[in-house]
């Protein structure tokens, strides 16, 4: 019993980082209606800087952070606005195909400028202090992205809910032509959700620099986060999150007493079974296509 | 742009003797080609061949059914893994052993297609791509497949012919592609064709049509799996040497990367995109042998950047073409073909 609620809290600890990252990929999906392959790269050359800014220059941690998430936030902006928004004519596989183009240039630049090494990012919290509840152990660093992650999104719930930003974008995801006749500038709130959504794709990547800092780190909890997002149905907030809980549980659960080779491709096994059943995933609701 | 007026003229094999004669004239290219060039562009060129079968059948499915698919490695390391294994365990000659690796590659191609029938979009990528790592941990972990060390190809014998050069193996690699090619030109222009092209446009007015939907979708997935399984086999042999670890999402990527840039829809586009980016991928790993520009990058990197990871600009190249591609030529090389032929055709005006 011990183990497994073990195993149930390391899952929801990693499931933090994927649920930022499934957060990120549904904010942009809701925005442009394209799976963000660049979600990941998007956190990961913010992340990078931050790493390069400690480790080489020394600046405190109360700078580099908040810089680290502004930076994330320009970022998202300027590929939205130089090179998805260019797009002639766009269809949803040469969107697909711009943000794998977008992923690809920002990973091989990164892998240009620091190498394939793999080091961990100067941090306030150790690696290795943990809390101890009863008889289970979490580490401080997985406690504390599972704060994080928490006041992300319910910070997040509280934009969409009571901000007017917020609310404008969700017209826009309703019907933008409809917004934009209400004096919504649509093209700008996109670009800005781009930024918002590489802000929280950072946090993700800056929680898990402390372990581990290298060009493929964001590669695996983007795609749990897209799984997750894909399970719970990539236009639901709410329901992204679930997924990625669940995505990050059992596959700690099947780590644990199935088989710790296959750990991490039962997720996607997860999506299959899951996509077999309700084809666009269990909280959105599904819409026929109408001609 | 020429106007086609009756059936027999839409499916001939050549339109016109021109495309007779330019055909002719690559056959004879492709024949001559080994004995006029050094060994290490034939093997280019075998390298080539591979990615132009596995992006021609990657078309049928991207361009002219319009699913996507980012899982066409697992397809092709089902293929390699099944030539090696059916020739080695089972002493299956090497010209049956490939098309039935071919129909095991299509087999997993129409499982993976039974799901897909009922996603689309960001659904369906993710489901394939998630297939796509998914075989290759699960064949890394089967002991008949040699884990993670990989399978060597065994010898090669085609009746009393031993293969062993890059060169013996070109004249196997060649004709197969282009029958290959010549067979998915000719699934294009049949029924067949036709229900993909209606399903990609408008699925719904297909199937109200009376295009089964559930047939020809699975079909799709089942004769790209076939194309990706063959191309597969075949690629055993040029590198003689497999492991998981080269089945990668990257290679996936480089596929539909090679479709789009050539041009999704179309016959040649794909053929053009394999010729032009597999050229470029052998030609960039060693991006620092590159005339001129060589020296002047390896300083660069030495100053601001690693050496280590100086292989990665063939990645900012690829994204680079990508976006351009996608940004400025929807349509790929295919794309400006065609404006080039209009352009000329009704020069001056």
């Amino acid at each position: 019993m011990v183990d497994f609620l073990q195993m149930v809290l390391s899952g929801i600890a990693v499931g933090s980082s994927y649920a930022l990252m499934g957060l990120g990929m549904v904010l942009i999906y809701k925005a442009t209606e394209v799976p963000n392959f660049v979600q990941g790269e998007m956190a990961l050359l913010p992340v990078f800087i931050a790493f390069m800014l400690l480790s080489t220059y020394g600046v405190p941690y109360y700078i580099v952070f908040p810089a680290t998430l502004i930076f994330a936030l320009f970022l998202g902006c300027f590929l939205e606005f130089a090179i998805l928004r260019r797009a002639k004519e766009p269809n949803i596989l040469g969107l697909i195909i711009i943000t794998i183009g977008m992923e690809m240039m920002l990973l091989g630049f990164v892998s240009w400028k620091f190498g394939a090494d793999q080091r961990a990012m100067p941090f306030p919290i150790s690696t290795y202090d943990s809390i101890i509840l009863g008889d289970i152990f979490i580490s401080t660093l997985d406690m504390l992205t599972l704060v994080v992650a928490l006041v992300i999104m319910l910070s997040l719930f509280l934009f969409f809910r009571f901000s007017k930003m917020g609310v404008a974008m969700k017209a826009t995801q309703q019907n933008e032509n409809a917004a934009a006749l209400m004096g919504i500038k649509t093209k700008q709130l996109r670009m800005i959700t781009w930024g918002i959504s590489s802000m929280v794709g950072s946090v993700a990547g800056l929680l898990i620099a402390p372990v581990l800092v290298e060009p493929y780190m964001m590669w695996d909890p983007m795609l749990k986060g897209f799984a997750g997002a894909v399970v719970g149905g990539m236009t639901s907030l709410p329901g992204a999150v679930f997924g990625a809980y669940i995505i990050g549980i059992i596959e700690h659960l099947f780590g644990g007493y199935v088989s710790i080779e296959f750990k991490s491709v039962v997720a996607f096994a997860i999506i299959v079974l899951v996509l077999c059943f309700k084809p666009s995933g269990l909280f959105a609701r599904h819409y026929t296509k109408k001609v | 742009m020429d106007m086609k007026r009756d059936y027999y003229e839409d499916v001939q094999l050549f339109s016109s003797g021109v495309v007779l004669f330019w055909f002719s004239a690559l056959i004879l290219f492709l024949a001559v080609f080994p004995f006029v060039f050094k060994n290490y562009y034939v093997y280019v060129a075998n390298y080539i061949a591979i990615n132009v079968i596995v992006v021609v059948g990657l078309n049928l499915l991207v361009g002219y059914t319009g699913q996507i698919s980012l899982g066409h490695a697992g397809f092709f390391a089902i293929g390699a893994y099944a030539t090696i294994v059916l020739m080695t365990q089972v002493h299956f000659p090497f010209l049956l052993a490939l098309p039935v690796a071919g129909l095991v590659a299509a087999l997993f191609g129409f499982l993976l297609g039974l799901p897909a029938l009922r996603l689309e979009g960001p659904y369906l990528a993710i489901a394939t791509l998630g297939f796509g790592i998914t075989i290759t941990q699960i064949i890394g972990k089967i002991q008949m497949f040699g884990e993670r060390q990989g399978l060597h190809a065994p010898d090669l014998t085609i009746g009393p012919w031993h293969i062993k050069t890059d060169k013996d193996f070109y004249f196997v690699l060649i004709p197969i592609t282009v029958f290959l090619v010549i067979i998915a030109r000719n699934i294009v222009k049949t029924k067949v064709g036709r229900a993909f092209i209606s399903i990609r446009d408008a699925d719904i007015a297909a199937e109200t049509m009376g295009v089964n939907l559930t047939y020809y979708k699975t079909l799709a997935f089942a004769i790209s799996a076939f194309y990706a399984g063959v191309g597969g086999g075949l690629y055993a042999f040029v590198l003689r040497f497999i492991e998981p670890e080269l089945f990668s999402l990257f290679m996936s990527v480089m596929f539909l990367t090679m479709a789009v840039v050539g041009g999704l829809g179309s016959m040649m586009g794909p053929v053009a995109g394999a010729c032009l980016l597999g050229w470029l991928d052998l030609e960039l790993r060693n991006v620092l042998e590159i005339p001129y520009l060589g020296a002047w990058i390896k300083t660069l990197s030495e100053s601001y950047f690693t050496m280590t990871g100086v292989s990665n600009i063939q990645q900012i190249i690829f994204g680079l073409i990508l976006i351009l591609i996608m940004l400025f030529e929807p349509l790929g090389i295919f794309g400006i073909w065609i404006r080039t032929k209009k352009y000329w055709k009704t020069w001056p005006f």
